[in-house]
């Protein structure tokens, strides 16, 4: 906890006067002292750096164009497409208009949604209540929460427990069971027991009680890792698709995006109601593969549109919850 | 967990407990959700953990299912698919542990070389991206690179070489999970091995130059210790994470492959517990695997703190 803290205030101290109290690297320039890199270190450093670019971005590449291609240019390419020649947004159009995409993208939307919103209330809430120093009872639930981590009913324990809930085949069943991480809720802890004690102080003299100084001082101090959370939390909602297939496998109208991503694209089986594989008759005249390209980029639009946003804080989160273990 | 030992201790106070309640109740309040939902989904299940020592039958529920003991452990250990998973398990975590774990911190060594911080914030920033794809997002991108119809095998074919499905492949599996692996969480994983780089003060570098150290020598003799305890504690998680391979990526690949392969101790509950209602052999496999867990945990931080390092928790 302290290196976070220390971490935390270094960085703020550079922003301030551009000097940290501990000497790091100039960015940009190249020490005097340091001996300049030889060519051939330079070419493949800068070839390593490239690799690991590409991997990434070269699949994504082919999977767009592929997914704004025609019947024809697939037919041509054999299968993927590497260069855009004939662009159409047919197979977008063809998607949306398919109920089951349409239904899958609002359950995701929607579990998305409900649940980053029930996890943070949650976890704000706990992070809060548990990072006062001196308060009754907080280092007990503290270690009642952390022993989560250690200790697990596993996958069976776990799926008795919802099912006799009543939690089969119910959207309950995708949200709640995972809707407190402990480990983001130590992360946010850490931050909230930073804000400064003698802002809350000041506050607490002025007569505010805690759910005032929650909402009116801590929350608004501690923006970046509190968007970070949440990010860690939609992402894993909108990624989930183990908890479908224990809790509802078999009612394909309540699947979210990425059950149907694994059913569709993945394993290539028919939609219902059709009769080909790939995306059914009705939808001959639109590429098979362009569909499923189309698939796969909606499941990662929502990311890129938020990611944009968030890399930048990462580090916070990551390191904070590297230090706590 | 350091926060626990490492918090100063409280002001002793002389208020009453009664009057300290009074003053926090709305902190505990505030735990109440949390507490609430933990209890019931994660220690309630704990007390579930009971049902590998019966012969649970979902229409009666735990309470009044048959009692038998050791009995699934028994079977357990005699069925050969079992050890089979087992296997498979320390293997492909042997395998993860020697091709993964040094990828990231030879990355973050050659990004933090890199001088011009935008060009670094990008590169990072795209290294990052495929952690928060879902496994089924990652698998189905490595099928249509790699899959019998994918990018490859349509350039193979078109070029009139035979067909090369390294999806299906249970011989190559192994390196297959642990490329898809290294592809989605490498980068991710550099930010630890890069926080701990950029927290090792330059001066020690300047004065090691000035008395004539090479970079090698630098790297050697500043870097690499100053990393030392960011990687103990990385390889610490690591082994006591070596009975999880990675859940999902294996469900999703385990019929191409084929469950000989493609099997683990978390697949194996799944697929002899769950998907055939035999609740309590599954969960007796969860609880063997726990334990052994646990163990695994517990010898890796002995292990660390006799290398002098702090591990998961302090000595």
């Amino acid at each position: 906890m302290t290196e976070t803290l220390t971490i935390e205030r270094t960085k703020d101290k550079r922003d301030a006067t551009g000097r940290s109290p501990v000497r790091r690297r100039k960015r940009g320039k190249r020490p005097v002292w340091e001996e300049p890199p030889s060519a051939a270190g330079q070419t493949a450093k800068g070839l390593t750096l490239g690799l690991v670019v590409a991997v990434v971005l070269v699949p994504l590449w082919i999977i767009v164009v592929t997914s704004l291609s025609t019947q024809a240019a697939v037919n041509r390419a054999g299968g993927l497409v590497l260069w855009p020649t004939d662009v159409t947004f047919e197979a977008y159009r063809v998607m949306l208009s398919d109920p089951t995409v349409r239904n899958a993208l609002l359950v995701s939307l929607g579990i998305t949604v409900v649940g980053t919103a029930l996890s943070m209330v949650v976890s704000v809430l706990c992070a809060y209540g548990l990072s006062r120093s001196g308060s009754v009872a907080h280092r007990f639930i503290l270690v009642l929460l952390i022993l989560t981590m250690f200790l697990s009913g596993g996958l069976i324990p776990t799926f008795l427990v919802v099912t006799e809930l009543g939690g089969y085949g119910q959207y309950w069943s995708l949200i709640l069971p995972g809707a407190v991480s402990v480990f983001n809720i130590l992360v946010l802890r850490a931050f909230y027991s930073s804000t400064s004690a003698d802002l809350i102080e000041a506050a607490r003299i002025d007569g505010a009680g805690d759910w005032r100084i929650l909402w009116r001082i801590v929350l608004p101090t501690s923006r970046a890792v509190t968007a970070v959370v949440a990010l860690f939390y939609g992402v894993g909602y909108w990624n989930s698709f183990f908890n479908v297939m224990l809790y509802m496998p078999t009612d394909s109208e309540k699947w979210p995006l990425q059950y149907v991503l694994l059913t569709y694209v993945n394993r290539g089986n028919g939609l219902p109601g059709s009769v080909n594989s790939g995306f059914g008759s009705q939808f001959a005249q639109t590429a098979p593969l362009s569909l499923q390209m189309a698939v796969v980029v909606l499941t990662i639009v929502p990311l890129l549109l938020v990611y944009p946003f968030m890399q930048k804080h990462f580090r916070v989160g990551v390191l904070t919850g590297a230090v706590k273990g | 967990m350091s926060s626990v030992t490492t918090e100063q201790p409280a002001p002793k106070n002389k208020l009453s407990l009664r009057s300290r309640l009074r003053r926090d109740r709305s902190l505990l309040l505030m735990t109440v959700p949390s507490v609430a939902l933990l209890l019931v989904f994660n220690y309630v299940p704990l007390f579930g953990l009971l049902t590998a020592f019966q012969d649970y039958n979902p229409l009666v529920g735990v309470w009044n299912s048959e009692w038998v003991g050791f009995a699934q452990f028994v079977a357990l250990f005699d069925d050969s698919l079992f050890w089979g998973s087992l296997t498979n398990t320390l293997y492909l975590s042997f395998v993860q542990l020697i091709l993964f774990f040094p990828i990231p911190i030879a990355l973050a060594l050659l990004l933090n070389s890199v001088l011009s911080e935008r060009l670094r914030n990008l590169i990072q920033s795209i290294a990052y991206l495929p952690h928060f794809f879902s496994w089924v997002l990652a698998i189905t991108i490595f099928q249509q690179m790699f899959g019998g119809a994918g990018l490859l095998n349509q350039f193979l074919r078109s070029n009139d070489i035979g067909i090369w499905d390294i999806m299906t492949n249970p011989d190559t599996f192994a390196l297959l999970i642990t490329s898809q692996a290294i592809w989605k969480e490498a980068g991710w994983s550099i930010i630890v091995f890069l926080a701990a780089l950029a927290a090792i003060n330059t001066d020690l570098y300047e004065s090691s130059a000035v008395d004539g150290a090479g970079r090698w020598r630098r790297l050697w003799h500043i870097t690499l210790p100053g990393m030392m305890g960011v990687i103990m504690l990385m390889l610490v998680l690591r082994l006591g994470n070596a009975l999880s391979v990675g859940f999902e990526q294996f469900l999703i690949q385990r019929d191409a492959v084929g469950h000989e392969a493609a099997d683990v101790l978390d697949t194996f509950a799944f697929y002899y517990g769950i998907a055939t209602n035999n609740y309590s052999y599954g969960a007796a496999a969860g609880l063997f695997k726990s334990v052994i867990s646990l163990l695994l945990i517990w010898g890796a931080n002995k292990l660390a703190h006799a290398f002098g390092e702090d591990g998961l928790y302090r000595k």
